[in-house]
Order: structure tokens, then C-alpha cells, then sequence
């Protein structure tokens, strides 16, 4: 174990940890533009320095493993100053329109610039300026926005595996762009919005079907319906509507979601979303009670079984049903009916 | 092997094949077959013999006559003279700037007098691309010795006692870095050699590569034996053709001559390296960025730690040294620890090799003891400013480097000196800047390039550089307030302290050095609007001087745009400051010297 | 390589290429060879004594050339210098040449006949 104080406590972490990580064991935030736990720190947005009493310069606290003895302060007078110093260069080269900026009330630079007071850059000289991507089918990527914090890069190549993504250029040119930056739709990108998920600013957006703003949904937890593997997600619900879905971090799925999960919530709110059993009376679909509707099933197998066997029923089972649902329907295709005619929509 | 009696080295190093060495090469051979003599002379292509400025080289043995700035048409000269009849071509010879005496022999000449050369020992001596060659200059003997007499930690052991420290820059004891790498855990390591030299100005890796690569293939092979790697790679920019091909000569020949393979002089001992071309990063120079490139990914720096010598390439025990470095290796081995912490200072063992540049007479490569002092560097080896000029600082370190005022000329050379006057030893470029030099230019030349050349990962390093960049811009131009000058050296500390790699740590020393050296020449651009260097155009006006103008209108019909009004032989001429583009035509033109730069 | 006495033999044979640029102590022989030397026949003699020397593999002897050294009636010249001593050799042909390389560079003998004090009598 190491021991070391920051703020004036004392603080024992295991040996590896970073002081980052010392510090939030004992509930002190350092604020971070880049950091995410499933990456390998990168250190690129410089924003957690902190001090450490006789080192030669302020270190980055989520890559600086934590030493015994260190002595550590997080808002000292020269980490503020760095910091302030930091948010007005990265403010001098990002636009000021949070008015009307979707990402407003969930942005991370927001955030710090209003926590350290920074209200307009002091610098006056070159912006960036790029066309938004708006290529692929459900997000769009605006490099102009972009803080170059790389967390879109690394979780794209380190934990989706996808490599989609990466940046071009160097120097004051750098942005995140795709091979040749012919565009999202011509990559390879899978649109799983785990780049989107990350994004502390506004350059990775989800493309919106209607207007809203983050202080107005509701955020309901739920488990996604659309595989069995059980990701964990947010809906964000405005009057009674789902209007985004948002990763959270569950067992199975640490905070990931694929294109489905993230971007088809659509049939939601659908009006022509089936919400109850039909049944075909006299050739037109008729609303009708489950008990009615099991029924009919039961009734209908039995009468085909008696008259070409079991053979003549198959069944097809669903990935939105859980593994145990889909043995359970195995299970009633062999042992209760007598027939190997049973099938699944994630073999094809 | 054929007996000669005469030798004529002819240089091929980059500075010196860029004046049609080549040719020259070509000419002897012809000129030589003209006179029936190919038999009895032999003409030699060797790496750089340092003395750029004075290129193309020739050297005559066994005189040592030593031919400078010779052109293809002074080649029959000297076969018919020096070759077949025996006397030296004086009027080719080299002349030393500072007495002015014509040098016969290349041990004569003042530039290599105060020189140690122990890193360059075979540049300019043999033939890089024959192996026999650098057998004969006791090539591999240290490897012979490495394999057959000592055991891995008795290498690391003599690294450690002779004080050798990174000559990339950081000034790393390497001896340490050998044991780091030694002692790490793991089955598979690598040994890697960083040749991505790329300080505007340094060529020092360059030469060693061109003009002795196998003293680079032997070292890495006895550091695979101390750390126990048997794979090197070389990471090479491919801006550096000639030494690329001549390094992967070496290897082959190496290999056909079963000194890298299996089994090493039958000590069962295997070594192999292969070449990795860089892709025209600077950022790549730094380690993390270097091995990132080597994967096949693209040139970003990483955290540390895991340090190189933990996780390197592919995330194994990696030692990483520099060019130069490696150079130092195969000597040590051979003359002993003792002998090379024998030279140089107390805390910066041997010598240095540094690229002269600038407002210098002998610009070019030379090897010096640490210690020497920048007066002596400057003066002595380096022959003095040209055209009797008044000294004003030295650039030394290259775009992370800082400038150094004549008051600390005395400072003998070595790693913390350096670096305790704001300035760095990096991989040893040393630029002569003369009263004629704007240090505010100066610096923002700098800036220029490490703006362009950030990789663009961490905040201060990408944008502070450009809004640094933006501020100098502002200053040169005349439109600075003292408000910018403090908001500069603020961003500057920001910077230094920040930033995630070397790069963007030291981006800002020419910046800091010359705000605490020349501030005078700062606050002159922003108060007074004046450039005192006469070098920002902004700041530059074109003045007649009435007194002395003849009224002939010689200005007034160069002028470009003309913007000189007078009357031919009646009236004064007068330039109109608002037109005027600063060219200068006027102030060449006029035969009467009345015209004047203010 | 297999061992380190082949990589011995290499250098031992490669020395005797490149220590022209080196060797600056030992027996330097120079062959006058200016106009009047190379008129008088100084080449064939020059040819001889770098044969001769290459032959019995003399490795501390350089055989180079010189210019006119003033004597051009007594050409071809060749003047073996030693330490501080000077031999001059006068008039000579090629047999001469390996005459002198056999005796005066190998064994230390003069070869009398042939000097410039010899002709001179």
C-alpha cells in the first residue's frame, strides 16, 4: 500500500494507482477533459495537473502513479492558474455558441470554464474551421467543436475495437477525421455511438428528432430490449417521449451500447407499434385479449398436429428474448410438441 | 587486396554529395585512367569529414593534403600536378579563416586541432561501405571482446563506470538505462537506435550513419548482448537516403560476415536488426513518439511511466539510445571506463559532437571534449564570425534550445550548464547569431517550427504554440503592447510546465531565453517600434538622407513600385513610407550611400 | 564468423590497405616524381618498389612521391628516409628498386652502389 496526502489528508491506495484515482477514493474531484477509466491514460488535455510539493512541474494526476510520501494539493494557487490558463487556450479555438449548442448543459468544457470563471478567451487569433460531418445515418461530427481530447479515438480503437476514427494532421491542424477524411460513411465505423458517448463537448452529437434540452427529460433506467446480453441504458424521456438513449455503465456492458441500442429507440413512441395481440377474424386483423390469443396458438398447434404431425410446426424464437427464453422455446418445440423445427433470428 | 600509393579520399557525406561529390568521384576515376595511374592510386568515398562549409573535401594521403571546395574542373588539376607529378596544388588547399595560412595538411588546419574524435574517429578515414575497412580500424574487436570475455553485467558495468550519458538530449546516464532494461522482466526485449534526427541544423547522426555505420551495428549488437535482446531495430528518417543505404550495407555486409545472425563467433550468441524509416515527424525524435512509429502507428507520445526500458516496442523491455550513443559504445569497451570518464567534466563524461551553424566561418560537424568552453567552441574551432561581425549569442539545442549572451561565452560545455542558463545541450545543433539577428526573429523562427512539427495531442503544446506563435507575430509586425510580452512569458511557463512530452516542455526555452537575455530587444519592437537588428520588415523604414543625395533618381527608377518621388538633378528625393515594400532596392542602387535602413 | 581469429586475419589484411592514411612513422620511401623523374623513367621504378613492399608485406614502409627534387640529371631518384636519416638513391632501374627493398628496407644494408655519394665518385 502507499500512503500519500492530498488536500491535507491522508490517503493509502494500492501500489499502481494514480493520484487521480487516490483522490477520488477519498472524494475529491480533480477535473479532467479526457480521462475515462476503460482507456489507457493518454494525458492529453492536461486539465488534472496538479501539484506535487518538489516536483520540477505540475503533473498530470490521472497518469502520475501515486508515491509514498508524495504530498499532493488539487486546487493549489498554480493548479488553478494552469488550469485557467489551459480553458483559455482551448476556449480561444472552440466557438462560443452555447446558446444555442445542443451539448449545453451536459458539456464538460461548460462546465469548467463557468467553475474557474473563464467568460471569453483572451487570446484573439486563428479558429478552426471545418464542415460538419454529417455522413452517417444517426450521428454527426463537428470538428470545429472539437477539443481534440482523443477519448473518441482511443474508445473507438481501444475498447469498440473498430479503429474508425483517428487524427490527421499535425500541429495546429490536428483534428479526428477518417482514412483519406473521405467521411463517417465511407469508413469503417460501426455507428456505434460509443465515440458520441464520450465526447465531453459538442462535436459528437446524436442527430436529434425533435429539439430538446438536457435540464428538461427525465432519465428512466432501463435494460436494452434488443439482445440478450442486458446493456444497461438511460431513455432521456420529455413529455412522456423518448427522445435519446444514453450508455450506462452495467456488468455486462461497461458503458458500451451498439447502433441498435443507442440509435432505435424510434419504434418507442411509433404510432403503428403493436401494443396488443391481433388476431385474423374473416380476413381482417382484429385486436384481441392475450387470454384469446394463446388460445388461438394452443388451439391452432393441436389442430395442425393431429392432422400432419408435429413436423408440419416450426418455431422462430427472437434475440430480444433472453437465453432462457430462448431455451424454455427449444424446450416446447422437442419435448411438448415433438418437432427439431425450431430456429433463431441470430443464426442467419 | 591491392597496394596503393596514394589514397584520395573524397567526402560523400550529404552536405558534400549535394556539391557533386559524386562527380568528382567520377572524375578522378577518369582522370586517373587518362594518365594510366587507376593502378597505383585509389580513390576513396568516405562520411563526412566535418568541415561542411569548406565542401566538397578532398584529402590526399599519405601528404594529409587537404583540398577544400573543389569543383569538378579542379580535378585534372590535381591528378596531372599533385598525382603524377608530385606537387601539391597550394591554391586549392584549405585556408584557415583565422590566420589566413594555407593549410597542407588536414592535422594542420585549426579547426580539428582542439577536436577530440571519438564518436566521428572513422568519419572522413575509411570507406564506409566496406566492412575490411572498419576491421581494420579495429571494428569489431569490442564485439569479440564483449562475446568471448565479459558477461552481460560486466558490459552494463563499464557503461555504468565511464559516465556516458544520452547524447539525444536528455543527457540519461545510458549505463542505467542499460541495467533498467537489463533487469526488467520479460523473455523478448529489443534494442532500438534512434537516428530521427530532426533539429533544424543537426546532423551529427547523419554523419556517424554515412560516414561508419558499422560502429552503429556493432554497439547495438554488444547492448543486445547487456540486456539480453536479440532484435534491433534502427528507426531512421528516409530524409536521410545516403545513410540508409550505406546502414543497410553494413548489415548485409555484417551478416554475410556472420557478425550479426546466429550464433556470434560460435558464442551462441544471436543478434539481428532491420531498419524502420521514419515518416517526417520531429515528434517521432521523442521516445514513446519513436516506438509508437516503429508499431506501425502513428507518431503520438505516450505517458511515462512505463518507461521504454519496462514496456517498449510491442510492450517489451525496449533500450532506446541515440545515434551518437552507440557511437561512444565500441570504444569504451576497447580503452577502458576509465579512459572515457577520463574526458570531459564531472558530471558530463567524454565528448560531444556538435553541428556549427550560423554567423560562423567553419560551419560544419566537430567533436570536442565536454568542458570545452563556447568561447573556445565558437573561436577557436570555429574560426570566429565572418566579415569581422560582433558575436551576440549562441542558439544552442536546436528548436527546444535557448540562446546564450557573450557574458556566459566562458561556460565550459556541458549538460547542466547548459541547461542552467535556460538553454540545452539537445542533440548538439549550435547556431552563431551576430548583431545582425532580431532574437525576437529568432525566436518565433523557432516557434514556427515547433508549432508546425506538435503532434498535436496535448493542449499547451498544440494550441499554446500557435497563440504563442500569433504573439510573437503581433510583436515583430509593431502591433505588440507590453501587455502581449507578459502574456507571452506567462503562456511560455504554461507551456514548459504542461505539456505532456519534451517537445512541448522545451518549445518555449527560445522564447524564455531570449526574454531573459535580450528583453531590451523586445520591449525596442513593442515602445519604440523598432526593429534594432534591422531584420522585421514591419519595423524597417528606408530614409534618404538629404544631405548626401546627389538628386540623380537611380532609386527612384529601381524602385519596384515606385514610390520614390524627386526631380532628377533639381530636387531631393523622398521615399513614401506608406508604398514602400521594404525590398531594399533602393539602398543597393544608390551610388552615393544615401540611402539609409532604420 | 566463427571465430575471432578470422576476424583477426581480415584486419591484419585490411591494415596493410588503409595504413597509407595512418602511417606517418617508420621507413617512408619517396620516388621523385616530377616531369624529369617520370621522363628519366621514375614510373617502372616507382611500379617496382610498391611490388617489392606489397610482396613482402613491409608494413611499416610507405612508398610515396615526391616532386622535382633537383637533381634531374640524376633521375630517377628515390630518397628512403628513416628516423632522421636520409639515403639518396641515384639513376635508378627497376631491378635497382628491388634491390633496395630486399636490402636496405628489409636487412638495414645500404645498397652503396647506388647512392647519389656512389655516382658522385
Amino acid at each position: 500500500m502507499i500512503t500519500l496526502k492530498i488536500n491535507g489528508f491522508d490517503v493509502e491506495v494500492k501500489e499502481g494507482a494514480t493520484i487521480y484515482h487516490a483522490a477520488s477514493s477519498i472524494g475529491v474531484k480533480i477535473p479532467t477533459l479526457c480521462y475515462d477509466e476503460r482507456l489507457k491514460p493518454h494525458g492529453s488535455c492536461r486539465i488534472c495537473v496538479v501539484e506535487v510539493e518538489g516536483a520540477r512541474s505540475l503533473m498530470a494526476s490521472c497518469s502520475t502513479p501515486a508515491a509514498n510520501g508524495m504530498v499532493v494539493h488539487t486546487e493549489s494557487e498554480a493548479v488553478v492558474t494552469a488550469r485557467k490558463e489551459l480553458l483559455d487556450l482551448i476556449l480561444a479555438n472552440h466557438p462560443l455558441d452555447c446558446l444555442t449548442c445542443e451539448k449545453a448543459g451536459r458539456c464538460t468544457l461548460q462546465d469548467l470554464c463557468y467553475q474557474y470563471d473563464i467568460e471569453e478567451s483572451t487570446f484573439d487569433g486563428k479558429r478552426k474551421s471545418y464542415e460538419k460531418d454529417a455522413s452517417n445515418e444517426f450521428y454527426t461530427a463537428d470538428q470545429t467543436k472539437c477539443i481534440l481530447c482523443g477519448k473518441c479515438v482511443y474508445v473507438c480503437s481501444q475498447v469498440q475495437n473498430t479503429d474508425a476514427i483517428c487524427f490527421v494532421d499535425r500541429g495546429f491542424e490536428t483534428h479526428i477525421g477518417t482514412p483519406f477524411d473521405m467521411g463517417l460513411s465511407e469508413s469503417t465505423c460501426v455507428s456505434c455511438g460509443n465515440c458520441v458517448a464520450v465526447c465531453p463537448v459538442g462535436a459528437l452529437m446524436p442527430k436529434r428528432k425533435e429539439k430538446f434540452r438536457y435540464w428538461e427529460v427525465e432519465k428512466v433506467k432501463t435494460t436494452c430490449s434488443y439482445c440478450g446480453v442486458g446493456c444497461q441504458m438511460e431513455l432521456l424521456v420529455k413529455d412522456g417521449k423518448v427522445v435519446e438513449v444514453e450508455p450506462v455503465k452495467g456488468h455486462s456492458n461497461d458503458g458500451l451500447l451498439c447502433v441498435k441500442g443507442r440509435f432505435s429507440y424510434d419504434f418507442v413512441n411509433h404510432p403503428s407499434r403493436l401494443k396488443k395481440p391481433l388476431v385474423r377474424k374473416n380476413g381482417v386483423l382484429e385486436e384481441v385479449t392475450w387470454d384469446e390469443a394463446y388460445e388461438t396458438i394452443v388451439d391452432k398447434i393441436k389442430e395442425i398436429k393431429a392432422a400432419d404431425g408435429p413436423d408440419a410446426i416450426a418455431a422462430f424464437s427472437s434475440a430480444r428474448g433472453l437465453t432462457e427464453e430462448n431455451y424454455l422455446m427449444t424446450k416446447m418445440m422437442r419435448a411438448v410438441i415433438g418437432t427439431n423445427n425450431v430456429d433463431h433470428c441470430a443464426r442467419l | 587486396m591491392d597496394l596503393y600509393r596514394s589514397h584520395v579520399l573524397v567526402c560523400g557525406g550529404t552536405g558534400c554529395v549535394s556539391s557533386e561529390s559524386m562527380k568528382i568521384i567520377e572524375s578522378f576515376e577518369t582522370e586517373l585512367a587518362k594518365h594510366n595511374i587507376e593502378k597505383e592510386i585509389k580513390v576513396v568515398k568516405t562520411g563526412c569529414f566535418g568541415l561542411c562549409e569548406a565542401g566538397p573535401i578532398v584529402i590526399v594521403y599519405p601528404e594529409g593534403a587537404f583540398y577544400s571546395m573543389i569543383k569538378v574542373s579542379d580535378v585534372p588539376l590535381i591528378v596531372e600536378e599533385h598525382l603524377l607529378k608530385g606537387r601539391i596544388v597550394t591554391d586549392l588547399l584549405y585556408k584557415d579563416h583565422t590566420t589566413d595560412e594555407t593549410m597542407n595538411s588536414i592535422d594542420d588546419v585549426g579547426f580539428y586541432k582542439k577536436q577530440q574524435r571519438v564518436a566521428l574517429r572513422n568519419c572522413g578515414v575509411i570507406n564506409p561501405e566496406i566492412i575490411e575497412e572498419y576491421i581494420a580500424y579495429d571494428g569489431y574487436q569490442a564485439l569479440a571482446k564483449v562475446l568471448t570475455e565479459m558477461t552481460p553485467d560486466e558490459v552494463v558495468d563499464i557503461i555504468k563506470r565511464s559516465g556516458l550519458r544520452g547524447r539525444g538530449g536528455g543527457g540519461f546516464p545510458t549505463g542505467l538505462k542499460w541495467e533498467f532494461t537489463q533487469k526488467a522482466p520479460g523473455d523478448i526485449k529489443y534494442v532500438a537506435c534512434n537516428a530521427d534526427e530532426g533539429d533544424p541544423g543537426a546532423f551529427m547522426d547523419r554523419s556517424v550513419l554515412e560516414g561508419d555505420p558499422h560502429a552503429i551495428v556493432e554497439a547495438m549488437t554488444i547492448a543486445g548482448y547487456a540486456v539480453g535482446a536479440c532484435k534491433g531495430f534502427v528507426y531512421v528518417r528516409a530524409e536521410y537516403p545516403i545513410a540508409v543505404k550505406r546502414l543497410q550495407i553494413a548489415i548485409d555486409q555484417a551478416k554475410e560476415n556472420g557478425l550479426l545472425g546466429d550464433d556470434i563467433f560460435g558464442t551462441g550468441y544471436g543478434f539481428d536488426m532491420e531498419i524502420r524509416l521514419g515518416a517526417g515527424a520531429f515528434v517521432c525524435g521523442e521516445e514513446t513518439a519513436l516506438i509508437a512509429s516503429i508499431e506501425g502507428k502513428r507518431g503520438m507520445p505516450k505517458v511515462r511511466p512505463p518507461f521504454p526500458a519496462i514496456k517498449g516496442i510491442f510492450d517489451k523491455p525496449t533500450l532506446l539510445n541515440n545515434v551518437e550513443t552507440f557511437a561512444n559504445i565500441t570504444q569504451i569497451i576497447l580503452k577502458g571506463a576509465d579512459w572515457f570518464a577520463g574526458i570531459g567534466t564531472e558530471k558530463s563524461k567524454g565528448t560531444k559532437v556538435f553541428a556549427l551553424a550560423g554567423k560562423i566561418n567553419n560551419t560544419g560537424l566537430l567533436e570536442i571534449p565536454m568542458g570545452t568552453t563556447l568561447r573556445e567552441t565558437i573561436y577557436e574551432v570555429g574560426g570566429g564570425i565572418p566579415n569581422g561581425k560582433a558575436f551576440k549569442a549562441v542558439q544552442t539545442g536546436g528548436p527546444s534550445g535557448g540562446c546564450i549572451p557573450a557574458e556566459y561565452l566562458d561556460t565550459p560545455i556541458d549538460y547542466d550548464n547548459l541547461i542552467s542558463l535556460g538553454s540545452m545541450m539537445g542533440s548538439g545543433g549550435m547556431i552563431v547569431l551576430d548583431e545582425d539577428n532580431c532574437m525576437v526573429d529568432v525566436a518565433r523562427f523557432f516557434l514556427d517550427f515547433t508549432e508546425e512539427e506538435s503532434c498535436g495531442k496535448c493542449t499547451p503544446c498544440r494550441e499554446g504554440t500557435k497563440r504563442m506563435h500569433e504573439l510573437l507575430d503581433k510583436i515583430v509586425e509593431g502591433k505588440g503592447t507590453m501587455d502581449d510580452v507578459a502574456k507571452l512569458e506567462t503562456l511560455a511557463k504554461t507551456i514548459k510546465g504542461a505539456s505532456l512530452c519534451g517537445l512541448g516542455q522545451t518549445a518555449p526555452n527560445p522564447v524564455l531565453s531570449t526574454l531573459k537575455y535580450f528583453r531590451h530587444e523586445y520591449e525596442a519592437h513593442v515602445n519604440d517600434k523598432k526593429c534594432p537588428a534591422g531584420v522585421c520588415q514591419a519595423l524597417l523604414q528606408y530614409l534618404v538622407i538629404d544631405d548626401l543625395c546627389k538628386k540623380c533618381g537611380i532609386c527612384a527608377a529601381k524602385c519596384p513600385v515606385n514610390c520614390i518621388s524627386g526631380v532628377k538633378g533639381k530636387e531631393i528625393y523622398h521615399i513614401d513610407q506608406e508604398r514602400c515594400i521594404k525590398c531594399g532596392a533602393c539602398l543597393v542602387a544608390c551610388p552615393f550611400k544615401a540611402i539609409k535602413k532604420g | 564468423m566463427k571465430s575471432i581469429a578470422e576476424l583477426e586475419a581480415i584486419r591484419k589484411k585490411a591494415q596493410d590497405s588503409v595504413k597509407l592514411r595512418s602511417e606517418r612513422d617508420g621507413i617512408r620511401v619517396v620516388v621523385g616524381m616530377a616531369t624529369c623523374g617520370i621522363a628519366a623513367g621514375a614510373r617502372p621504378v616507382m611500379m617496382a618498389l610498391v611490388e617489392e613492399v606489397s610482396k613482402r608485406q613491409l608494413k611499416n614502409v610507405v612508398v610515396t612521391q615526391t616532386g622535382c627534387i633537383g637533381a634531374c640529371r640524376l633521375e630517377p631518384m628515390v630518397e628512403v628516409y628513416q628516423g632522421d636519416e636520409k639515403v639518396t638513391y641515384v639513376k635508378l632501374t627497376p631491378e635497382d628498386a628491388r634491390k633496395i627493398v630486399a636490402e636496405h628496407l628489409v636487412n638495414g644494408h645500404i645498397v652503396k652502389e647506388c647512392t647519389i655519394g656512389a655516382y658522385e665518385k
